[in-house]
């Protein structure tokens, strides 16, 4: 199988610092790849490699077949790049940025205009299109940005932290736009810190870490692979937790944390929810609840990088905390490649 | 394979898609100026009369005994040291779209990779035109006489010009470089001060001390200033001339290399 955007081996260093250190990532046409990592782990570096802006030290990267570092121009006809670092100039007008793209990349006077009252309409701009860029909101800009990567009609649209510092109407305005484009065949390489954003939007995940891979799937694959599922019972009467609790550390052979009013408990074994409410039904304990949930990725990310992400909020932060004697290898396998 | 070790196979752009990228940059910046009518105010009136007003009718006197042999003088001086100061200022934008992300995503289009650099370079030397036209008949309204004819004073502009290109490239070099605006304006006016001050812009050099004015003679401004009163109010030519274009030459021809290897390998 072919991959719309393949790197292997991507090693980049700035003076003392490895920034890539051999990554591996690969898209399939038409779907998003969310790359996932803490602050530094190479996200940007990896996208200014596939945006023929950076050259890398080892390793390769192809779009659509070329490689970045051989045919950088050939790449730019097929990409699109926003984000943190590109952008658009900041004293002109949105309808002159797009119409100075378009008229770069060959469009006449009249077909540039046309194509910048098209894209500023679709992306809710038309009335400020008159404004200069620097006295748009944070979401607007992001959206003259898409924008103007949209000019050429891009098979390769590479998103870096679109939505860093937005409110949430404007996020969720952009993952809209996003999915959009990809039923219309875009293959998009979208960089995040926050899970739920990569859990939303990606087809496939990459996480990585201190510049390398350190797991890729889909967001189900990904959260199946920490085996942790939870346990959640809640008994009716919070004044037999503790029976309870005694009653499923001996089913189990661990004892369950107590949160609350209820009992959460990590299980690997499927069959222990129906033995769990089987045993509590006959020591007459009434259950008000009883679930098993799949973790979030941000317990997976948690577990994956053995460290906590900075951006989540601190309530969901707290639960994770629960578990940490059982944290996997694969964090301490990324411990280890950070010393 | 390593990547490292293949080189990226270069793209020839046809020479007329060249232009049109250069030019389609050129008219970017100077929407700036659209944006900024400020600078325009500033650069094409306030400038150019402040300048006069000030040197001609403050120094004029005390140099010349009157102002109206002063302003003779020092015109084609002061044009050319207005051209320099402005053509200085090159770098600062080229420094500013590299910091503020604006050279990333037009080097992320497929468009000739020298366009950003030319588009600004031939931006600033249409405001550093503009600037000299308005010295120029500032100073024709307070007394100043073309003493050879129209040609002689066009090519006179001209001259400033093409050396204004050579001495943007060391700007450009200076801008693509440095680590930030701050810098680029700082080098910008330690190199403008010597150059202008100087040289036989202002007076004539034979009070200055020997070793200064060994520097004023080879200096590219007094040569460009000579070339330019002698195409203007008359006098010799000599080899003022040569020596201008000499110095533009070189200049280009040291600091445009400078300037292309250090965009291309500048990565922030």
């Amino acid at each position: 199988m072919t991959y719309t955007i393949e790197t292997r081996g991507l090693v980049k260093r700035f003076g003392e610092v490895t920034a890539l250190d051999g990554l591996a990532l690969t898209a399939r046409q038409g779907t998003v790849l969310g790359v996932l990592g803490p602050n530094g782990a190479g996200k940007t570096t990896a996208v200014r490699i596939l945006a023929s802006l950076l050259r890398p030290d080892e390793g390769s990267a192809r779009v659509c077949g070329w490689d970045v570092a051989r045919h950088p121009h050939e790449v730019r006809r097929l990409i699109g790049l926003t984000g943190q670092y590109a952008s658009v100039d900041q004293d002109l007008t949105g309808q002159q940025n797009i119409v100075l793209v378009a008229r770069l990349l060959g469009f006449s006077r009249s077909a540039a205009r046309r194509r910048a009252a098209e894209l500023l309409g679709r992306f809710g701009l038309t009335d400020a299109a008159g404004r200069k860029a620097r006295t748009y909101s944070g979401g607007m800009r992001r959206r003259l940005d898409l924008a103007v990567c949209l000019v050429g009609d891009p098979s390769v649209l590479y998103l870096d932290e679109p939505t860093t510092g937005l409110d949430p109407e404007s996020r969720s305005q952009l993952w809209d736009i996003v999915r959009g484009l990809v039923t219309g065949g875009t293959t998009v390489l979208l960089t995040t810190q926050y899970m739920d954003e990569a859990d939303q939007l990606s087809d496939d995940i990459v996480v990585i870490d201190a510049g390398k891979s350190i797991a890729t799937g889909t967001p189900e694959e990904l959260k199946a692979k920490t085996d942790r599922q939870t346990l959640e019972i809640q008994p009716a009467d919070p004044a037999q937790l503790e029976t309870a609790g005694k009653l499923v550390a001996e089913l189990s052979g661990t004892r369950p944390h107590v949160a609350g009013t209820q009992l959460r408990l990590h299980v690997n074994d499927l069959a222990l929810p129906g033995a769990v409410l089987r045993r509590l039904d006959e020591a007459g304990i009434e259950v008000m609840e009883l679930a098993l949930r799949k973790p979030s990725l941000n317990e997976v990310f948690l577990s994956l990088t053995g460290h906590q992400n900075r951006h989540e909020d601190p309530a969901t932060a707290t639960t994770e905390a629960a578990g940490p004697a059982e944290t996997a290898e694969p964090a301490e396998a990324a411990e280890r490649s950070r010393t | 394979m390593s990547a490292s070790a293949t080189a990226p196979v270069r793209h020839r752009l046809g020479l007329v898609t060249t232009a049109r990228h250069c030019f389609s940059l050129t008219g970017r910046n100077l929407l700036h100026l659209k944006a900024n009518p400020g600078e325009i105010v500033g650069f094409v009136f306030v400038q150019p009369l402040l300048v006069i007003a000030l040197l001609v009718y403050v120094f004029g006197g005390a140099i010349s005994g009157d102002t109206a042999t002063y302003l003779q003088y020092a015109l084609p001086g002061l044009i050319v040291q207005n051209s320099v100061m402005s053509v200085l200022t090159t770098g600062a934008g080229i420094n500013q779209d590299m910091s503020n992300g604006v050279f990333d995503r037009l080097r992320s289009l497929p468009i000739a990779r020298i366009a950003p650099l030319i588009g600004h370079m031939l931006g600033h030397m249409t405001r550093v035109t503009a600037g000299l036209l308005m010295l120029l008949v500032a100073g024709l309204l307070q007394g100043f006489e073309i003493r050879t004819g129209l040609l002689s004073a066009l090519s006179a502009l001209l001259l400033a010009l093409v050396f204004g290109i050579g001495l943007a490239w060391v700007s450009i070099a200076i801008g693509v470089s440095a680590r930030s605006a701050t810098t680029v304006h700082m080098f910008s006016g330690v190199l403008s001060l010597p150059l202008t001050f100087v040289s036989n812009v202002f007076v004539e050099t034979d009070t200055m001390p020997g070793w200064l004015q060994a520097w004023a003679k080879i200096n590219p401004i007094s040569h460009e200033a000579t070339a330019l009163r002698a195409l203007m109010s008359g006098g010799p030519l000599g080899t003022s001339v040569w020596w201008t274009l000499g110095w533009a030459a070189t200049l280009t021809a040291v600091f445009a290399p400078l300037a292309l290897r250090a965009y291309r390998q500048r990565v922030v």
